[in-house]
């Protein structure tokens, strides 16, 4: 009866504002008016009631007019017979819930300040990490733009016991969905559970302890809405498009597990708001018919081992999880998982053995598919806490193989081994660094299955690019040494060859649309000297993606006519974004930020922005959360251009593509950049070194100010003068 | 059965039958008995356009009719059985046009008084709609006062009742391909009152008698009222009055009380409806009622005034049409105030019987031996005052023979597109999105508009009701106006409750998510134009073909009476919808006619009219055609459920 729960879902409503504003008043008192609030590092103030109201709370005081909305949101009580229409009043009291909900918890911020870790992991003595900043939505969110994550699950509650509440949490993961927790049953907590049955919690294992209280579940609704704002380009205020936004594109859903409050059920009828059906354990009412959400809205009474299944179902989620032969669990929720000193069985690589990773072509007659071959011994040969030297070494065969698609097959390495529970990797090619730990091993695993996940994973996703494929892993150093030296040959002719390509040679760039399923008019286009703005696609990639699927994502363009040697635009181009943006663009350039940039979507990994005053261009990196002489922090900057816009001023772009040759060169290339920050900087430190070289300014590195200089155009102008930075002599960058 | 049994369904009626056959008092029930219907009349055979005439020429009974005695079925001008026909039909067209489009004129007349604050006591109370209007209708918004908007909007709208060429502006809120197919057909109307004149220039005596010819210009008419007058009365009172919004109200002769100042108020425009509400919760005239011996004063509606102000104010409704004498016949009615349309005089005859005093307020609309006061928007409280104290001076006049039926039933009214809209997702979520998508899925098999009078000539109610819940028996959600609407109420149709004792199980279970009844109370009859922006709404969210005819949606009058009807039900058709009347059907009297008319406008409108006086073999007519709607559209077979991957999320378009 979706009486019953409109009903309850008003009460619930009721004491939640009830709550939000005595907690306000008290706060009021205590504090005043003009006190800061928010939660941390966020450029979305309290994101549901900034993107569905336009209101940005930043003091206290700007409180008061939400509490007032609440309160206007807020319907009578249903009555018993002859009830006026429930639903629609009790969808808007499920929306003032969530708004009173941020109220409290930004109020918590206030009062506890260290009531939340605030960061990606728990502590020691703390497992609850409140909002999530910035710095996480952007680095997290990609994986829901790029498919890697489909949705969320916000777990309400708790499981009757830690055993079905592992099992619930490691099928979710498995299904590649982020586990989003808060609220209590019985005393008992989803996220104390997890631990208690030995999970690791956390942003980097997709199992995210948000809070102990039940107002902690629209930190997930305060994740959605900033989805919609930094990678849908939806404005505050516009809240038809955040949310039709995030039922279309957010796979999400609340699983409260245990009894259902009023105040549960409250939240619920919130999350209906954003397309997000209620899967729940209990009996309770149901509401099958479809519209509000993309099918029911609330299902009830499921079973603990059919409760994902259902939930999947029931958000019209297709999730393809490929079986792989591992004795353990697989799949991305596992990658960002730790294995700690004293945790791990096997060690390769990491500067105490050699290790590498090598894939070669071979000829048909010489890959037999399948075989898996370790060539000395096995972790079961050896004891606890060992180190092995190791080579894996991939060998592939195929009528459409090419030797430019090693590489991209090699590159897989690093995630897919990641995949599986209890394996840790980092690194690559011949710096690798492989950690195997103590409960993998007990469960089975050994170096056959890194041999077994790849070839089932790489068959699954390029499949197309080859035919037969087999893994040698060596574990013997004499062997291994002897490899590294033939791979370090290899990879030299490779870094030549991709570093050799220029676009005025390549007659074919690769589109990318990959992110229309989050940003639609957002068209990337990558040439061999412009890399993707988010740092995963060079052209090779691209390359390579078509040919697994040529209906797919990145397709090939013939740039045509050239229009503009120097800003980097060509006819054939043009008319592909035209007819790939629906018609929004007609045009742009590859090498500048002035005139008609390219497009940015919220996935890029550094933005630039023209800074007059000093007649050039500044870059910030995505994990940079401070202050930038623009005026914005990354945040700011995303928000207001992402989305797949053009931006006269402003350009999304990849990190590697700083140094390339080409980078911004139509408004004279990396020698107008006056700014960027340190840690950005470091990274790239040696490329950016070389580049420099070659433009014929080698000190380049030491004039480009970063935060330790200033934060503004005003603090960092007379460095540059004082450093004699080019860009100050060049041409006005404004024409 | 007892004699007042096979007359009504409803009981309260019932009750009141009887006491009006024991006071030995004559209403519509007794006339209808003694005097049977003119058969030649009542199949469109009968020309009295000139006085050459009153010419007949009706078919031939119980046989086959030859070409000889074809040739010979003519007027003395030679007029054939198909134009007398066609003439008589579009005749009651013009009727019907002109009763709804001079409603809505008066309506913006008050309008524009109360814009140019003329009309004290009135205000401007739905503000967004106002704003709606004028971005409609291309009027500058800007920094100006609702005022000077409001006048900009009456005067365009008055404007729509002279304009003599072009196309009126509402037109433009059809679906565009409808819009098209009105151009290609020669049926988008100039102007409101100019169609109306034509009909009635062309029906003169050796005019038009090309029937073909004169049903087009009945249908362009008939537009010229859904798409043009009811539709500005609509739009011009929701935002004088406010939109609806769901209430709670009761209905049925049963909320008349013993023990205060009953008072009626029935006819058609709410303008003095709304000012009755008003002063009757005065505290002075609450004292004045209670010095003559009453505990308070109660006002009820009755026919479309009464769903104007249940539909704003929850005012309860003592009945339908059928229903205006039996109320006097309670004998504790103090007055019945009466402005237009469908106001019987037999209820001054009643009148006479009792105490109550028939006062008549519109200088259009007076009634012999009735009080007449007349009513001016511009000194609307010192009228309405008038009026109030004239029947509390009555009470006192209340006899001894009083007798109340004890029926009543609870109701929600008050949807509005705008509400639906509202209702199915909330002020973040509001769209028509469930409606179509549960369409689609088959929870809601389609929709119906069941919508018109009562008539004597039939058992009262009886047929609204079968046809009504067989309708939501087989999923298919009812959109009612007038006094159909009433006979639902009555009948407990109306309540959420009724979805799971009434609807099939699909329909029940949106019924239930949603909390509305399966029968929805959309208003008066002009509000049939609520119907008309419902079903573009549900064109323009998508999934149910690009025009109203595309939709799973029809129509029905299945107690119709007054030429409104013909004229609604004729709109109905134009726009695209199937559209079935019972009781009677005017042009029998000419195969040809109703062949054009029920099979013929298939091809030109994509809606064709159908006549069934069986209530259940009209709603299978009904369902029929909405599952030949449903199969064009390709969803009559169960879907599989879409489950999406990225690629699908990327083939989105941005919203």
């Amino acid at each position: 009866m979706s009486k019953i729960i409109a009903s309850a879902a008003i009460r619930g409503a009721y004491k939640i504002i009830d709550r939000a504003e005595k907690k306000w008043q008290e706060a009021m008192e205590q504090w005043g008016a003009n006190e800061p609030v928010g939660f941390p590092n966020t450029a979305y103030y309290l994101p549901v009631i900034y993107g569905v109201l336009g209101i940005a709370v930043e003091k206290l005081g700007d409180m008061e007019q939400v509490l007032k909305r609440c309160r206007s949101l807020l319907p009578p009580p249903v009555r018993e017979q002859c009830p006026l229409p429930y639903l629609a009043p009790a969808l808007d009291a499920g929306m003032a819930t969530f708004f009173a909900d941020e109220i409290i918890e930004a109020i918590r911020y206030l009062e506890e300040p260290n009531f939340y870790t605030k960061q990606e992991d728990p502590t020691d003595d703390n497992i609850w990490l409140g909002a999530a900043d910035d710095v996480i939505l952007r680095k997290r969110g990609i994986e829901f733009v790029d498919g890697t994550a489909p949705g969320f699950a916000a777990v309400l509650g708790a499981a009757p016991n830690p055993e079905i509440a592992k099992n619930i949490a490691q099928e979710l993961q498995q299904k590649n969905l982020y586990v989003f927790m808060c609220a209590e049953h019985n005393g008992k907590r989803f996220s104390e559970q997890l631990i208690e049955a030995g999970l690791q919690i956390g942003w980097p294992v997709r199992l995210v302890s948000f809070g102990p209280d039940i107002t902690a579940a629209v930190f997930a609704a305060g994740f959605a809405i900033r989805v919609s704002f930094s990678f849908g380009g939806v404005k505050p205020g516009d809240f038809r498009r955040h949310l039709i936004y995030n039922k279309d594109r957010t796979f999400a859903f609340a699983m409260p597990l245990g009894y259902v409050t009023d105040e549960w059920y409250a939240q619920a009828l919130g999350c209906v708001n954003f397309g997000f059906p209620t899967i729940a354990d209990t009996p309770i009412p149901e509401i099958l018919p479809t519209g509000v959400c993309t099918y029911e809205h609330v299902v009830s009474n499921v079973p603990h081992d059919r409760i994902v299944a259902k939930a999947i179902e029931v958000r019209g989620l297709k999730v393809s999880v490929a079986e792989v032969p591992v004795p353990v669990a697989f799949g991305p929720a596992f990658e960002g998982e730790r294995i700690r000193k004293g945790e791990w069985y096997l060690e390769c690589g990491g500067g105490r053995t050699p290790m590498v990773e090598w894939t070669t072509s071979k000829r048909m007659d010489e890959v037999e598919d399948g075989k898996i071959e370790i060539i000395g011994p096995e972790i079961t040969d050896v004891p606890d806490e060992s180190h092995l030297p190791l080579a894996i070494v991939i060998e592939v065969a195929g009528r459409e193989m090419q030797e430019d698609y090693e590489p991209i097959l090699e590159r897989q390495i690093h995630h897919l081994i990641n995949y599986a529970q209890g394996v840790w990797h980092q690194g690559q090619r011949d710096i690798a660094w492989l950690r195997i730990s103590k409960q993998a091993k007990e469960k089975g695993f050994k170096l056959h299955h890194i041999g077994a996940l790849l070839h089932a994973r790489l068959h699954q996703d390029f499949g197309r690019i080859f035919d037969k494929m087999q893994v040698k892993l060596y574990t013997e150093e004499d062997k291994v040494r002897e490899i590294i030296e033939k791979a370090k040959a290899i990879y030299a002719v490779r870094d030549a060859r991709i570093e050799g390509m220029i676009d005025e040679e390549t007659d074919i760039y690769y589109s990318c649309t990959l992110c229309q399923s989050f940003a639609p008019s957002h068209v990337c286009m990558v040439s061999p000297e412009r890399t993707g703005l988010c740092g995963s696609y060079n052209w090779m990639d691209c390359k390579a993606a078509y040919e697994i699927n040529p209906t797919g994502p990145n397709q090939p363009v013939p740039k045509g006519e050239t229009i503009d040697a120097k800003l980097g635009q060509w006819k054939g181009i043009n008319e592909f974004v035209f007819t790939a943006s629906r018609g929004k663009l007609d045009h742009y350039n590859f090498y500048s930020i002035v005139y008609d940039p390219m497009t940015t979507c919220g996935c890029c990994e550094c933005i630039a922005a023209v800074l007059p005053l000093c007649n050039g261009i500044m870059t910030v990196n995505r994990e940079y959360n401070g202050m930038t002489p623009s005026g914005m922090k990354f945040t700011t900057l995303a928000g207001t251009i992402g989305g797949g816009l053009s931006t006269p001023g402003f350009v999304g772009h990849g990190k590697y593509n700083i140094c390339q040759r080409k980078f911004l060169i139509g408004d004279g290339g990396l020698l107008r950049v006056v700014w960027m920050p340190k840690m950005l900087k470091e990274e790239i430190a040696e490329r950016l070194k070389a580049r420099c070289e070659e433009m014929g300014v080698p000190n380049l590195l030491e004039m480009i100010a970063d935060e330790t200089i200033g934060v503004t155009e005003e603090e960092i102008l007379p460095f540059l003068e004082e450093k004699g930075h080019p860009a100050l002599t060049m041409e006005p960058i404004l024409g | 059965m007892a004699e007042a049994e096979t007359k009504s369904v409803d009981n309260a009626s019932i009750e009141m039958i009887e006491k009006a056959a024991s006071d030995r008092v004559n209403t519509a029930f007794d006339r209808a008995e003694a005097m049977k219907p003119c058969p030649i009349g009542s199949v469109g055979s009968c020309c009295s356009n000139c006085g050459m005439g009153p010419c007949r020429v009706p078919l031939p009974k119980g046989k086959e009719e030859t070409p000889e005695e074809k040739m010979k079925r003519k007027g003395v001008c030679g007029a054939t059985a198909e134009t007398i026909a066609a003439r008589n039909f579009v005749r009651m067209i013009a009727g019907g046009a002109a009763a709804h489009g001079d409603h809505a004129r008066k309506v913006t007349e008050a309008f524009l008084a109360v814009a140019r604050g003329e009309a004290p006591g009135y205000d401007i109370k739905d503000e967004q709609k106002l704003l709606q209007l004028a971005l409609d209708w291309d009027i500058e918004i800007g920094e100006r006062s609702n005022q000077e908007i409001a006048i900009d909007i009456g005067e365009k709208a008055l404007a729509e009742f002279g304009r003599q060429e072009g196309e009126l502006l509402f037109l433009r809120r059809a679906p565009l391909k409808r819009q098209e197919l009105w151009r290609r057909q020669g049926v988008a109307p100039r102007g409101i009152d100019r169609e109306v004149v034509e009909i009635m220039h062309r029906t003169h005596m050796g005019v038009d008698q090309d029937y073909k010819n004169l049903l087009r210009q009945g249908v362009r008419t008939a537009i010229s009222d859904g798409w043009g007058g009811s539709m500005i009365a609509t739009e011009l009172q929701d935002v004088l009055f406010g939109t609806p919004a769901p209430v709670f109200g009761q209905i049925n002769l049963g909320v008349l009380k013993e023990d205060e100042v009953n008072l009626i108020i029935h006819g058609h425009e709410p303008q003095l409806a709304e000012m009755l509400a008003v002063v009757t919760q005065d505290p002075e005239m609450i004292e004045y009622a209670k010095s003559k011996g009453a505990k308070g004063i109660n006002l009820a509606g009755m026919c479309c005034t009464a769903n104007e102000i249940l539909m704003r104010h929850g005012v309860p409704i003592a009945g339908n049409f059928l229903q205006q004498e039996l109320a006097v016949v309670t004998g504790a009615l103090e007055a019945i105030v009466v402005d237009v349309q469908c106001i019987m005089q037999g209820l001054a005859d009643v009148a006479q019987c009792y105490h109550t005093k028939v006062i008549t307020t519109d200088p259009r609309a007076q009634i012999q031996g009735a009080t007449h006061i007349e009513f001016d928007e511009r000194n609307a409280i010192e009228v309405a005052k008038n009026i109030l104290r004239t029947a509390i001076d009555n009470f006192p006049n209340r006899g001894k023979n009083v007798r109340i039926p004890k029926y009543k039933t609870d109701l929600i009214a008050g949807f509005s597109h705008e509400t639906i809209n509202y209702l199915l997702g909330g002020i973040f979520r509001a769209s028509y999105r469930p409606l179509n998508d549960n369409i689609i899925n088959g929870r809601i098999r389609g929709v119906a508009g069941v919508v018109g009078c009562n008539n004597a000539r039939v058992r009262h109610d009886d047929v609204h009701l079968t046809m009504v819940k067989e309708l939501i028996k087989n999923d298919i959600l009812v959109l009612q106006t007038g006094c159909s609407a009433m006979a639902c109420a009555k009948a407990g149709l109306m309540t959420p409750e009724a979805a799971s004792k009434y609807a099939g199980e699909g329909l029940a279970s949106v019924c239930e998510a949603v909390g509305i009844p399966p029968v929805l109370h959309l208003g008066s009859c002009v509000d049939n134009a609520r119907i008309l922006i419902a079903a573009t709404a549900m064109v323009k969210d998508g999934g149910l073909g690009d025009d109203i005819s595309d939709l799973p949606v029809v129509g029905a009058g299945p107690e119709w009476m007054s030429e409104k009807a013909i004229s609604i039900g004729q709109y109905f058709v134009g726009s695209g919808v199937f559209t079935v009347f019972g009781v009677n059907w005017p042009t029998l009297g000419s195969e040809e006619v109703t062949k054009f008319l029920f099979e013929d406008f298939e091809a030109m409108y994509s809606g064709m009219w159908a006549f069934e006086p069986d209530p259940l073999e009209a709603a299978k007519l009904m369902i029929e055609q909405i599952d030949k709607k449903r199969k064009a559209l390709g969803i009559d077979k169960a879907r599989e459920r879409i489950l999406y991957d990225m690629a699908m999320r990327r083939e989105l378009e941005a919203v």
